[in-house]
């Protein structure tokens, strides 16, 4: 990248990157060697374009020339995290993990929490030191394919972010439920990144929940990896309710072993600019990978779910589900890619990808793509676009159900589909609600919580005074 | 009179497919119409219930005293008007429960009443299952997704004994049902028709007409009525076919 030809942002982010060694004095000599190799790749490489082929249709070009801030240090918390967060779903509890800004918030709180089966929780920053054995073998590894700018900007530049390590045979009880709010009076950009580690035989459910409470435009970069060791189940939601100036890229990228289980459940409610990445990698025999997507968007807002599973080893399923109404001028991309290696043999791999137009405004790019290298393999693909079908309409209304509840009845049985695949019943039957909802344009960014859609009682209010910070 | 069609022309793209057409029925009467293929049966039953891309050029449908050429589908299903699909739609996603209380509750609605309780709701789901002989849960299918052919006809009719209509149309109801279906259909209406409602039976053969004998039969030829009568008009089609109906037309 020629100093020239950078964007404003580009600029900020090199001039960030010229004060790491200030910015992270206390980094371990690992993450400091890591963060200077991603200086001198964004030197070379800078932000993705729209002439790149995976960001032809993105509207993240608009940030560019975004005059952005960045939060450096670690701002002071006072409250406790259930005084400016509270998260009801009845007959379901969550084990809530807070960030603000990109901080963790632990007020008065060791940022590493133990529990007596094992369970590490809290603050990768912390965790670079207190377990470098854990960290230093799977950061940065796990996170390996379609990287990019945002990416590499990630890996230098993140301030903070959430380790779980899952020791062998544990099973998590209750979800992990991982809050991601934003509340700044300047346009942020926040980068943060997590490290999730399950070991053999073990079982984890998390909730990872992008959410904004102010309105003003913030870039909310994301990076998530994730180890998920032998015989190990995950269940992973993630789940965006942000308003609608912010862009968020959300990358998660998911390493299978031997007969491994991932489910993850994708639901964008509401957003700007929304960039889902997931790219899951099965690197053991009999590892089944079920990814499901939801998106449900309107106005001028855009959503991209760019999905890669890499099929690396023999006897292993795949499938994806991702389906969406756009209404408006919103657009959205799905971009679906599912290599097969060559040694894969036996490998179970499907996609679909379905979605129903509203107005003749709104706009879906669908590409589908298999790359096979094996010959013994079940494979299929599908995407579709189209509108509510007629034929059922005047079914509907025959019956005497009027225009407007006939098509919510068709949008809110097509996105069903998808919402069936939540297994934890009480997180079901709320996302369906929130799901109805958002279809009768009653549903608002929450201010509590992605998943808190009743009318809180009292605002929520934080008190940080940005000019110290 | 409950519904009384005069003079009605529709049209589907341009192409006039009703014709100057007829016809009166009152409270407490059952009518088939007959007819081959082609002639405008089904384009009456999509007239009568709105179903848009139906042009109405000329002519009045009233139904109860009401002028209802320009009403919504909706509007007129509130109002009392049912139409049983020829081919029913699936709907998947929508589960029978909730299609049917929605459905119910808009018509409640409509007529300024409350919300049926819950209880009140599976009792008549029940008692109507039990009419039309459906032995399955419907709580969790979808609207007639994997439905058998008999088992969507007598969706149908299990739909119009929960909704009450006081005019119904059967389009074609027999068509692709066993003798056995055939008579629980047959069964479902009968115990339906009542003083204060009306029948629209529309068939290609008598068969259905001898389970549900019709107080008049009308033959429809070319987007009109051409000959009227009692339900021995039903046999002597039956017994002579289409063809005597077509020279007639054509003499005259």
């Amino acid at each position: 990248m020629k100093e020239t030809n950078s964007s404003v942002l580009e600029s900020a982010i090199l001039k960030k990157f010229s004060s790491l060694t200030l910015d992270h004095a206390d980094d371990s000599d690992y993450m400091t060697q890591i963060r200077r190799q991603a200086f001198e790749a964004f030197k070379s490489g800078g932000l993705p374009r729209r002439t790149e082929e995976k960001w032809k249709n993105s509207k993240f070009d608009q940030v560019l020339e975004n005059q952005m801030e960045f939060l450096t240090e670690k701002p002071e918390y006072n409250s406790e995290v259930s005084e400016i967060f509270h998260c009801s779903i009845h007959g379901f509890t969550t084990q809530v993990e807070a960030f603000l800004n990109g901080w963790y918030y632990t007020p008065n709180k060791n940022p590493l929490k133990v529990h007596d089966n094992g369970l590490i929780i809290g603050s990768i920053r912390a965790a670079q030191h207190q377990y470098p054995e854990l960290f230093n073998l799977h950061f940065g590894k796990i996170a390996q394919h379609n990287q990019h700018g945002f990416s590499v900007v990630n890996k230098g530049l993140f301030q903070d972010g959430l380790f779980i390590y899952v020791p062998d045979g544990v099973f998590v009880e209750e979800s992990i439920q991982l809050i991601k709010m934003v509340n700044a009076a300047k346009k942020l950009m926040i980068n943060t990144r997590n490290l999730v580690i399950l070991g053999k035989n073990s079982r984890l459910s998390l909730m990872h929940c992008d959410d904004s409470v102010n309105h003003q435009s913030s870039l909310i970069n994301t990076v998530s990896e994730i180890f998920v060791g032998e015989n190990a189940t995950l269940d992973l939601y993630k789940l965006q309710n942000i308003n609608d100036v912010t862009c968020l890229i959300n990358s998660t990228s998911v390493w299978q072993s031997r007969n491994s289980r991932v489910k993850v459940n994708v639901i964008t409610l509401n957003g700007g600019t929304i960039r889902n990445e997931l790219n899951v990698d099965l690197q053991g025999e009999g590892a089944e990978a079920d990814l499901n997507g939801i998106y449900l968007m309107d106005k001028k807002q855009q959503v991209d779910n760019q999905v890669f599973v890499n099929h690396a080893v023999p006897h292993c399923n795949s499938s994806e589900l991702f389906k969406g109404i756009l209404d408006e001028e919103s657009t959205a991309i799905f971009n679906g890619y599912i290599h097969v290696n060559k040694d894969a043999q036996k490998t179970n791999a499907f996609q679909r990808n379905n979605n129903i137009l509203m107005t003749p405004d709104a706009k879906v790019d669908t590409m589908p793509f298999l790359e096979i290298y094996a010959d013994d393999v079940k494979c299929s693909h599908g995407a579709t676009i189209g509108q509510l079908d007629n034929e059922a309409m005047f079914y509907l209304r025959q019956r005497g159900i009027n225009e407007k509840d006939a098509r919510l009845l068709l949008m809110y049985a097509f996105a069903a589909e998808v919402t069936d695949k939540i297994d934890i019943t009480p997180l079901r039957v709320n996302i369906e609600d929130m799901v109805k909802k958002r279809l009768r344009g009653e549903l608002s960014i929450c201010e509590k919580c992605v998943l808190h859609c009743s009318t809180p009682d009292i605002p929520l209010e934080f008190e940080i005074d940005l000019s110290k910070i | 009179m409950l519904l009384d069609i005069k003079n009605l022309h529709v049209s589907i793209n341009g192409k006039e497919i009703l014709k100057a057409f007829n016809l009166t029925v009152n409270k407490g009467e059952v009518h088939a119409i007959m007819g081959p293929n082609g002639t405008g049966k089904s384009t009456l039953a999509a007239a009568i219930t709105g179903r848009e891309g139906y042009e109405i050029t000329q002519g009045e449908i009233w139904f109860n005293g009401e002028l209802i050429n320009d009403m919504s589908p909706d509007e007129r299903a509130n109002k009392g008007i049912f139409l049983s699909f020829q081919y029913p739609v699936e709907i998947p996603g929508v589960s029978m429960t909730n299609f049917m209380r929605t459905a119910l509750n808009a018509k409640r609605e409509f007529n300024n009443q409350p919300p049926v309780s819950a209880t009140d709701f599976l009792k008549k789901m029940e008692e109507m299952k039990n009419l039309v002989e459906i032995h399955s849960k419907l709580t969790n299918r979808s609207v007639n997704e994997g439905f058998s052919g008999g088992e969507k006809k007598k969706n149908e009719i299990f739909q119009m004994a929960m909704l009450e209509p006081t005019m119904a149309i059967l389009d074609e109801t027999d068509s692709g049902l066993d003798i056995d279906a055939l008579k629980v259909v047959a069964k479902g209406v009968n115990a339906l028709r009542a003083d204060d409602n009306g029948f629209v039976v529309i068939t290609h053969y008598q068969r259905l007409l001898d389970f549900i004998v019709p107080d008049f039969v009308h033959v429809m030829y070319d987007g009109s009525i051409v000959k009227s009568g009692g339900k021995e008009l039903a046999l002597e089609l039956e017994a002579n076919g289409y063809e005597w109906i077509k020279e007639a037309v054509a003499e005259k």
